[in-house]
């Protein structure tokens, strides 16, 4: 599990982060969603380490960020899979070097353990002959489970997605969206997407923290957001006919 | 007061280089590929420049030497002295200012934009050492280019002297054996190994440190290419001064 209390983080003048208090549990598909610029992505690299922040503290299994040694961090860091926006894959790499690149640097394996655990996620993530691809030859939609299975090669505690289906169509993003959902029971990992996909939000969102202007504005899950009488959240869920017809049919059949 | 900023920036940039070793089994072949892209993948351009630059600087002393009583030999001895002293270390640099920098800060550069940065730091990898110390390694090979270089430009000038029909060959060799200082060329490898820190350095900065999309990539690469320049320069100017001065 991860803790969240008061988390405070500026940019210069601009406070990003008004005071966050949340927690991410494990075996769970945690969704953190709002508009552009509520503080989604500045959250997400505060959770990751990659942003120091001002006030309040993050705690992994009550290990807090702050007070960890370099060491610990690196420990820490070894315990984390991450799944970027784009990718992010290594372009001088092929496909079976990135997805090993986390055990040439984190394991004593040898090399032929390091292929069968290679081997064994391009299958998981349903990629069994992509090994000598390079990432420029792959799909968008490869390009995502290539950066799933690199994630989770080490076998991971904590799993966090960045938009993992922009830029996808909708049948590949609930591939993906169902990919990382039946990972994370597998693995019983705890895992943060930051998301704008609603489709994502109600096929996987397990639990759900909506942020405004830096704030948690609510949280719930896929059931309860057909409830919320929070109009910032309907606004921003249901802001597409579609969704708002949807939400009127559930409303309706559970009445 | 924003380049006195990135100046702090840039030597702790250097400091933090050395901070947290990447995996040597990975390092090795992370410099080796260095040392292909950045040293082995220049020696064309280079042997090419230096070739045909030696024999202009040949057939310009040649062709400016009108007075009877100056020796035929002068050809070969300025010839000589230009390509070691200024055309091989400081000439060559800033071509390979050029090429390997612009490589340099286009490769981090776009690492940087793809979150291929984010992902390594991400990993608990220090992203400066996998990324920068195999350059700063590949190019303190660098005197190496530097010295075929030296050794080319001298060739093309005796090429264009014998073949061109300025001067014998007997006076260009004359002229390449006329006082001949030693410290000559520890001077130019000096200045090499300097240009070489730098050469890695100061791209790898703009690549790093650089904020944006593909075209800030560009423009990183070209403001890259002015200050590496600049600096080889300003540095060029001093040690000349402090070491032959």
């Amino acid at each position: 599990m991860i803790e969240v209390k008061d988390l405070h983080k500026s940019f210069g003048e601009a406070h990003i982060l008004k005071g966050i208090s949340t927690n991410f549990e494990k075996g769970k598909t945690n969704l953190i969603i709002g508009q552009s610029g509520s503080g989604k992505t500045v959250f997400l690299k505060c959770l990751l380490g990659l942003f120091d922040y001002e006030k309040g503290s993050i705690a992994y299994e009550g290990r807090i960020i702050s007070e960890m040694k370099p060491d610990e961090k690196g420990n820490l860091r070894a315990e984390i899979g991450m799944v970027f926006q784009g990718s992010a894959l290594f372009d001088s790499m092929t496909i079976a070097e990135n997805v090993m690149f986390p055990l040439r640097m984190f394991t004593k394996q040898s090399k032929s353990e390091m292929e069968d655990r290679v081997d064994f996620v391009l299958k998981r993530v349903n990629l069994p002959d992509a090994h000598h691809k390079m990432p420029s030859e792959a799909s968008g939609g490869m390009q995502k489970r290539v950066a799933i299975a690199r994630a989770i090669v080490n076998n991971p505690k904590y799993l966090f997605c960045d938009e993992p289906n922009s830029g996808l169509d909708p049948k590949t993003a609930i591939v993906i969206d169902n990919l990382i959902q039946e990972i994370t029971d597998e693995y019983q990992m705890t895992t943060v997407i930051n998301s704008h996909d609603m489709n994502s939000v109600m096929e996987i969102g397990e639990k759900i923290v909506f942020l405004k202007d830096g704030l948690k504005e609510w949280e719930g899950s896929k059931d309860t957001i057909f409830k919320t009488d929070n109009k910032a959240v309907t606004d921003f869920v249901y802001s597409s006919n579609l969704f708002k017809k949807v939400r009127r049919m559930y409303i309706e059949e559970n009445q | 007061m924003k380049y006195l900023h990135n100046i702090g920036v840039y030597f702790l940039m250097i400091k933090d280089m050395f901070r947290k070793p990447t995996k040597w089994s990975v390092m090795r072949t992370l410099i080796l590929k260095d040392i292909d892209d950045l040293i082995i993948n220049s020696l064309g351009i280079v042997a090419f420049i230096s070739f045909f630059v030696g024999g202009v600087v040949a057939i310009q002393t040649s062709l400016n030497i009108s007075n009877p009583l100056i020796p035929k030999y002068l050809v070969g001895f300025a010839t000589r002295q230009s390509i070691i002293l200024e055309f091989a270390p400081t000439f060559i640099s800033i071509i390979m200012a050029g090429k390997v920098g612009s490589f340099i800060t286009s490769s981090i550069g776009t690492m940087r934009v793809t979150e291929q940065i984010d992902a390594l730091e991400v990993m608990g990898i220090n992203a400066l050492n996998y990324l920068v110390f195999p350059k700063f390694i590949a190019l303190s090979l660098y005197p190496f280019i530097i010295s075929i270089a030296m050794f080319l430009g001298v060739l093309g000038g005796l090429a264009a002297c014998v073949y061109g029909g300025y001067g014998t060959f007997e006076d260009y060799i004359q002229g390449i054996q006329t006082d001949f200082i030693p410290f000559h060329i520890v001077y130019a490898f000096i200045k090499t190994l300097v240009f070489a820190i730098l050469l890695a350095t100061i791209p790898s900065f703009y690549g790093y440190y650089m904020k944006g999309g593909a075209l800030e990539v560009g423009k990183a690469s070209t403001t890259s290419f002015v200050w590496t320049s600049v600096v080889i320069i300003l540095a060029n100017y001093f040690l000349t001064s402090l070491l032959l001065g």
